[in-house]
């Protein structure tokens, strides 16, 4: 328990789903009010708070949280970096501990986005009259999404997909096995979005939304919130017991961006920041892709998720289709990829996603986990991306033994 | 024939048809858009290059669930640059195969109120069209 180590003490996160009962700080004061009394603590105690949100990311939420919560005059960051957003704030907590402002600190991250459609895919009014005119960057007379090619998630995410599928021979139905498995997974998590099971059959015969990707094969849109209480290694020698029992030590939290390639201009390249994130996890945390016990992945499509098993080093360079087919991410596999039931079923709330999956490992580790309970855990990963793009990789390791 | 414009400014109408691209001077690396400096290595001078219309197909998807449905491809352009357009000419996923060549071709992607045409471009295998006949491209008149 180094003086320098940041600990997470507090761990909650809402039901996933749609609440139209709930504002954003509804769901926001929840997950905050659970969290504080999961750490032992308060609002009185907390010295810095930095709350994730994408849709409504104009409105100051950590102030109108404060004011629905707790108003001490403490310093708020309002954060927005894609989905990697809610991962963002929980690293902005980390960076103020880790330089020494704060000892203290709460990470929010919350979206409301209801029955919303396709992620990226809001129509836009037609103009009047129309007459060509070049505008922008690239000088386009419309617009061209669908006329050259397409630049919506779903598509971005399944071209993804295909450029590994044609560079390694995966094939459509390993990419629904991933979904097979999320699925299953969420049965276990009282807190998921979708907690039915689907047969490999059902999953590749159902609607093609962007091949390979099926219905099943996409993360629905939802709302929900998660929040966690991080403190200094300081900090928590002088905790009850009982706090320093449970807590989990954040060993890793990096975070990147995408570096220039020829191709990221028109297709976003979801795999080399991923994999600079989770090298530099690894070699910051000490730890290597056999310690896992277990991980939690941005599997916003079944492709995304069979790209990051090879992008975190999970599998063989190459080989993530032999990945899905061992077995080896399903919750009684060799590493067990969310258990929590991924974002393909326990959901994706933008802003929400990368506390909650911190939330699911930590729970894990801190052996709460009730039915989906990855038995012994005692070290796990999460990894969120978001386009633009953002990713986040964190290392958690269970505490003293329990 | 009535008036024509490209869809993207990146696209030269001229015969034949191809892609142009802004270039680094000091690292030649490739934008289709107006860049303020390079990403890769910083400068800021560009100049314009044509791209070669033939290439290899790197990533594609059918995408299901769009008014029309459509196939957008990844395409690794000979001697350099990486666009993304619609693949014309393929109806099922079985028919694309690893390497595989294309070549650009280009359709009417819209009329305004004015009677002039926006031309796009896409890309269609070359070396004979895989089997099946039928096509489910935007356009395809050159």
């Amino acid at each position: 328990m180094s003086g320098d180590d940041v600990w997470l003490i507090g761990a909650a996160m809402t039901p996933f789903g749609r609440f139209p009962d709930k504002d954003l700080i509804d769901l926001a004061a929840d997950a905050t009010l659970e969290a504080l009394a999961d750490a032992g603590t308060t609002m009185a105690d907390i010295n810095v708070l930095a709350l994730g949100n994408v849709y409504e990311a104009n409105s100051h939420n950590g102030q109108r949280l404060q004011k629905q919560v707790g108003q001490t005059g403490i310093p708020v960051y309002n954060v927005v970096n894609a989905c990697a957003t809610g991962a963002t704030a929980v690293r902005v907590v980390l960076m103020s501990i880790a330089a020494g402002e704060s000892d203290i600190g709460l990470a929010v991250g919350v979206e409301k986005m209801g029955k919303m459609g396709m992620i990226g895919g809001a129509a836009k009014p037609a103009a009047e009259k129309k007459v060509f005119s070049p505008k922008g960057r690239y000088g386009s007379v419309l617009k061209t999404e669908g006329v050259l090619g397409t630049g919506l998630m779903p598509g971005v995410f399944a071209q993804a997909g295909t450029e590994y599928a044609l560079a390694h021979g995966v094939t459509a139905t390993q990419f629904a096995k991933v979904a097979q498995k999320n699925h299953a997974h969420s049965v276990h998590n009282p807190l998921a979005q979708y907690r039915k099971e689907f047969s490999l059959a059902e999953i590749l015969s159902a609607e093609m939304i962007s091949y390979p990707n099926t219905l099943p094969m996409c993360c629905p849109t939802g709302d929900g919130a998660a929040a966690v209480v991080l403190v200094s290694g300081t900090r928590l020698r002088t905790m009850d017991p009982d706090v320093r029992r449970r807590a989990v030590k954040i060993s890793a939290s990096v975070l990147t961006a995408d570096p220039w390639s020829e191709s990221g201009q028109v297709q976003p390249d979801v795999n080399t920041l991923t994999r600079q994130a989770a090298d530099a996890a690894y070699d910051k945390a000490g730890i290597g892709p056999d310690d896992l016990d277990l991980v939690e992945l941005h599997d916003c499509f079944a492709t995304a998720e069979l790209l990051h098993y090879d992008n975190l080093r999970l599998c063989e360079p190459g080989g993530a289709g032999d990945f899905i087919d061992s077995g080896a991410p399903w919750r009684d596999g060799k590493t067990p990829v969310n258990v929590s039931g991924g974002l393909l079923s326990k959901g994706h709330p933008l802003g929400a996603t990368g506390v909650a999956n911190i939330f699911e490992v930590a729970t894990q580790l801190r052996g709460e986990a009730g039915a989906r309970q990855i038995e012994g855990a005692r070290v796990g990963l999460t990894h969120v991306i978001g386009l633009a793009s953002a990713c986040a990789v964190h290392i958690l390791e269970a505490g003293a033994r329990r | 024939m009535p008036h024509q414009i490209p869809v993207v400014a990146y696209l030269r109408l001229g015969d034949p048809p191809h892609l142009t691209s802004a270039a680094c001077t000091r690292c030649g690396a490739l934008y289709f858009d107006r860049r303020n400096a390079c990403a890769r290595c910083f400068a800021t001078d560009f100049t314009t290059r044509s791209l070669a219309n033939e290439g290899t197909l790197r990533a594609f998807t059918f995408v299901g669930r769009a008014k029309r449905p459509y196939v957008s491809s990844v395409v690794a352009l000979d001697g350099g640059g990486v666009v993304k357009a619609n693949l014309l000419g393929v109806d099922r996923p079985e028919q694309v195969t690893p390497g595989m060549r294309v070549v650009l071709d280009t359709f009417v992607a819209g009329v305004d109120d004015e009677g002039t045409e926006a031309i796009a471009f896409g890309y269609r295998p070359l070396d004979g069209a895989p089997g099946g006949g039928a096509e489910n491209d935007h356009g395809g008149t050159r």
